[in-house]
């Protein structure tokens, strides 16, 4: 009997998790209550070291392959979570061997769909995170990856600005090709249609899905946006004149979409008069790139969209036309990122990521600016925005005060082992029903805002001994 | 079409079945003239971008309508390859598919009339086990009334029918499992494709489920290729084996074939467990040795291998083709006893020809450790240490070139334990 074995994290704290329960039995004190999408497997939230973690039991050799597939998908820079390890080896104190484990981190912020359907949403919302899951796709298939089972409950999405992120969570079905064919391609699409059409109809029998929403439709939609992205970023275009202002304009189109050009294959027509151009590979993230190299901030895609508008409007109206972009972007940075972020009561600050809070803040400071007929300083726009807007905002809180129980019920892996447990039924039950973490209650309106320290403490220091470092 | 179909004038072998273009693009069966469901590979290649050799080189291979074939071979095999060479999600980079009379090489693969089975399906807890089963069809527009029909049809095949107004949540795993399957079934696919659908269950449930789906494959006669690296699942399961390796079709036959007519010593040793000995023999006068052991070889070894002018042979022998025998005696073998399984019903030795006896490392033509497997009386279980005598049970040798790896001889070889 091999011993327990942790495979890829170097944190040693893991060892000290219960891994001779079976994860469904796991004590509460280890589990933390985030909601779950509908799983195959028993996946549980844990806490660890004050981050939560994701745990899901599986066969060894398939948490062996969705960890390195995890891993390859992030070196290539598609959106995924984060594999930590894979533990092997378990075996009860009665000797019973128990499934082998993969450990995730948990993506802060993020959402599965069925937390974001709590409540009927607007048609808007259901075609943005349909949206968000076709760029996943396109990402993921640009990057040679077949997914094989892709479907809502296997992504997670995160607001991402006016729009939603999406990330692979789920990846135990996929392969890695060089390049895919298309015929991979169009299959992926094609149970992409039938998952979301299924996991739309649930919503609907639970109803949970605007009647006025019909799932075919929306799920046509996904493949159409799928289609017209890929067409954009993959099209050849043929040109007979002004070659380089055409391939300038191709590459700001493609930026424009918040896609870099990493190569472009250029080759002339058959008969010698013409240049066909097609960008060979295109990497995601244009944006998020040019906001990280200006001011180190790593933000999503749309996020950097916004806060390279706020910097491009500073660097015009109020910095030194004569300075250099990363001074001035530094500047912004001190000035006006910084001191609108920490305004945010620290209670308040698990809502939402810092840069999802700075966005908002600039819509609100615009509907400030229309209402008032002038513009509204930062300073005025962030105090009404926290006395106002924050705590009554219908954001994930309300979402997940619904039912946290019915928004995680999930059926059981489909093995025999939960079959012998005989509680199919209740899976859920001693888990992540009782409260979003440590998530506040809204802070009543009349209370005062108070405005926090803007000094940031310098970050605790690891130890080495008994000295620190 | 040789497929399942639910309507009960359509049966096997004289079906007025054909297809029609569904609005998603999906082919669905509707009344109208027979096509069978045969899948061929025609010289079938697939070269990876930037690969030096074919994943999958020129296979031919022809399924039989209502077949359930299985492809099998190690990791990198080329079975995987093969299967979505017919599902349509590699290319094809030279060669022919044919599903029936259809060329489908170019045609996508949703469009191929073809149901990939997964492992495993979500199930949607708030639908009705009818609508889990059912809910592609409305995708496809397919009437109402033809759903609930189709979807009838299959519960009564899976034994499903008392729960199709239910939720999952009343369900079993393995009753789950069967939901899921029906999801395929009732799109009436003309072809099942199968990659792994076992590898994420344990063991037990392995062996309840394989059961199952071969006999379900039975009673809808679906043309099904199901894909595996685990021959033992093959032997259960395929009407007709197909070994790969390396690309390179091995064999293919039924399961009985597979075992008792091994066609070269790679299928002799990748198929039945405990595998097949083979060890390099020196060839002389009728005789095959190695050190001190001496084998009398057949009649037709013997003239097969002196048609090739062969000076060695691989043996092949069954651990059941093993049977005790004195030491000393003509033709045994001694074995020095490394280990014991007993597995109750049965108990198996191995060992290794003791040094003395001429015994040796690593078999230098089938690369094999020089382990010998016999299996025994398990009442009568030797020690380890002990050195303990066989001999070839009479007509159970199998004799391969050392050259081309080929099996020399045509008769097969029967034992106790070849499938039925």
């Amino acid at each position: 009997m091999p011993p327990l074995q942790i495979t890829g994290s170097a944190n040693a704290n893991l060892l000290g998790l219960p891994w001779e329960i079976p994860l469904e039995h796991w004590p509460t004190e280890h589990i933390a209550a985030l909601p779950r999408g509908i799983s195959r497997h028993v996946v549980r939230f844990v806490k660890l070291d004050g981050r939560v973690i994701a745990v899901k039991e599986t066969n060894p050799s398939i948490a062996h392959r969705e960890f390195t597939l995890l891993k390859e998908i992030q070196h290539l820079g598609a959106p995924s979570v984060t594999p930590l390890a894979v533990v092997t080896g378990r075996v009860s104190p009665e000797g019973e061997v128990l499934e082998a484990a993969l450990v995730t981190e948990h993506l802060q912020f993020s959402l599965p769909y069925r937390a974001l359907f709590s409540q009927a949403l607007r048609e808007e919302t259901v075609t943005r995170f349909l949206d968000a899951l076709a760029v996943l796709l396109v990402r993921l298939h640009l990057i040679g990856f077949y997914w094989g089972d892709v479907s809502l409950s296997n992504a997670l999405f995160r607001r991402d600005a006016t729009e939603f992120a999406a990330y692979v969570v789920d990846a135990e079905t996929g392969d890695i090709h060089p390049e895919l064919t298309v015929g991979q391609r169009d299959y992926d699409l094609e149970l992409a249609r039938t998952n979301i059409v299924g996991e739309l109809f649930d919503l609907e029998a639970q109803g949970r899905l605007d009647e006025a929403l019909d799932p075919i439709d929306l799920a046509d939609r996904l493949v159409a946006r799928y289609e017209e992205l890929w067409k954009a970023l993959t099209k050849s275009a043929t040109f007979t004149s002004n070659i380089p202002l055409e391939v300038a304009n191709r590459v700001r189109e493609l930026n424009d979409m918040g896609f870099d050009v990493g190569e472009l294959d250029m080759r002339k027509t058959d008969d010698g008069n013409a240049l066909v151009i097609r960008p060979k590979i295109v990497d995601a993230g244009h944006h998020a790139r040019r906001l990280m190299r200006l001011t180190g901030l790593d933000v999503q895609e749309n996020q950097a969209r916004r806060l390279l508008n706020d910097l491009d409007e500073y660097k015009a109206f109020q910095a030194n036309p004569e300075d250099d972009e990363g001074y001035v972007a530094h500047e912004w940075l001190l000035q006006v990122f910084e001191p609108a972020v920490r305004a945010v009561p620290r209670e308040f600050r698990k809502k939402l990521e810092p840069a999802q809070v700075f966005h908002e803040l600039l819509e609100h400071r615009w509907y400030l600016a229309q209402g008032a007929g002038h513009d509204v300083p930062m300073a005025v726009a962030t105090a009404s925005y926290v006395k106002h807007i924050l705590p009554a905002r219908p954001d994930e809180q309300s979402v997940l005060g619904v039912s946290l129980a019915e928004m995680t019920a999930e059926l059981p892996a489909l093995t025999a082992e939960i079959e012998a447990r005989g509680n199919v039924d209740e899976a859920f039950v001693g888990d992540n029903t009782h409260g979003w973490g440590s998530i506040g209650e809204p802070e009543p309106e009349t209370k005062e805002v108070t405005r926090r320290s803007t000094v940031v403490p310098p970050p605790a220091r690891p130890k080495i001994g008994d000295r620190e470092v | 079409m040789g497929t399942f179909v639910f309507d009960e004038q359509c049966q096997r072998g004289h079906h007025s079945c054909t297809l029609h273009h569904g609005s998603s693009g999906t082919y669905l069966p509707v009344k109208g003239p027979s096509l069978m469901a045969t899948v061929t590979f025609d010289k079938a290649t697939r070269l990876y971008p930037g690969g030096d050799r074919p994943a999958v080189d020129s296979l031919d291979l022809d399924i039989a309508d209502g077949e359930f074939l299985v492809l099998v071979g190690p990791s990198g095999c080329g079975k995987s390859t093969s299967l979505r060479m017919l599902a349509g999600l590699e290319d094809i980079n030279g060669g022919k598919i044919w599903i029936g009379d259809r060329d489908v090489t170019n045609v996508q693969p949703k469009d191929r009339d073809i149901a990939m089975v997964f492992q495993s399906y979500a199930l949607y807890p708030h639908m009705t086990v009818a609508d889990n089963m059912g809910f592609a069809l409305k995708i496809a527009k397919v009437d109402k009334s033809e759903i609930r029909k189709r979807v009838e049809e299959a519960g009564k095949i899976l034994d499903l029918t008392q729960y199709l107004d239910r939720k999952p949540k009343a369900l079993s795993g393995g009753q789950r499992q069967r939901v899921a399957m029906g999801r395929a079934i009732v799109r009436n696919p003309k072809v099942f494709c199968m990659d792994e659908p076992l590898s994420n269950l344990d063991a037990k449930l392995r062996v309840q489920t394989r059961t199952q789906i071969a006999a379900l494959q039975r009673r809808l006669g679906t043309t099904t290729v199901y894909v595996t690296h685990d021959q033992v699942e093959a032997l259960t399961m395929g009407d007709r084996i197909c070994v790969l390796k390396d690309g390179i079709l091995q064999q293919v036959g039924t399961p009985r074939d597979m075992y008792d007519s091994p066609a070269n010593v790679f299928v002799a040793g990748f198929i039945g467990s405990p595998a097949m000995n083979l060890r390099t023999f020196q060839v002389g006068d009728g005789h095959a040795k190695v050190g001190t052991v001496d084998v009398t070889l057949s009649r037709e070894a013997t003239a097969a291998l002196a048609a090739e002018g062969a000076k060695d042979v691989v043996l092949g022998f069954r651990p059941e083709s093993l049977e005790p025998a004195s030491p000393n005696s003509p033709s045994a073998i001694p074995l020095e006893v490394d280990m014991i399984e007993e597995l109750g019903s049965d108990a198996f030795v191995f060992g290794r020809v003791p040094v003395s006896h001429g015994g040796s490392g690593i078999d230098p033509v089938t690369s094999a450790d020089s382990e010998i497997v016999a299996r025994i009386d398990p009442r009568d279980v030797p020690k380890k240490g002990d050195v303990v005598w066989f001999s070839i049970r009479e007509g159970n040798q199998h004799v391969f070139s050392t050259k081309t790896g080929k099996r020399l001889i045509t008769t097969p070889v029967t034992t106790s334990a070849s499938p039925a």
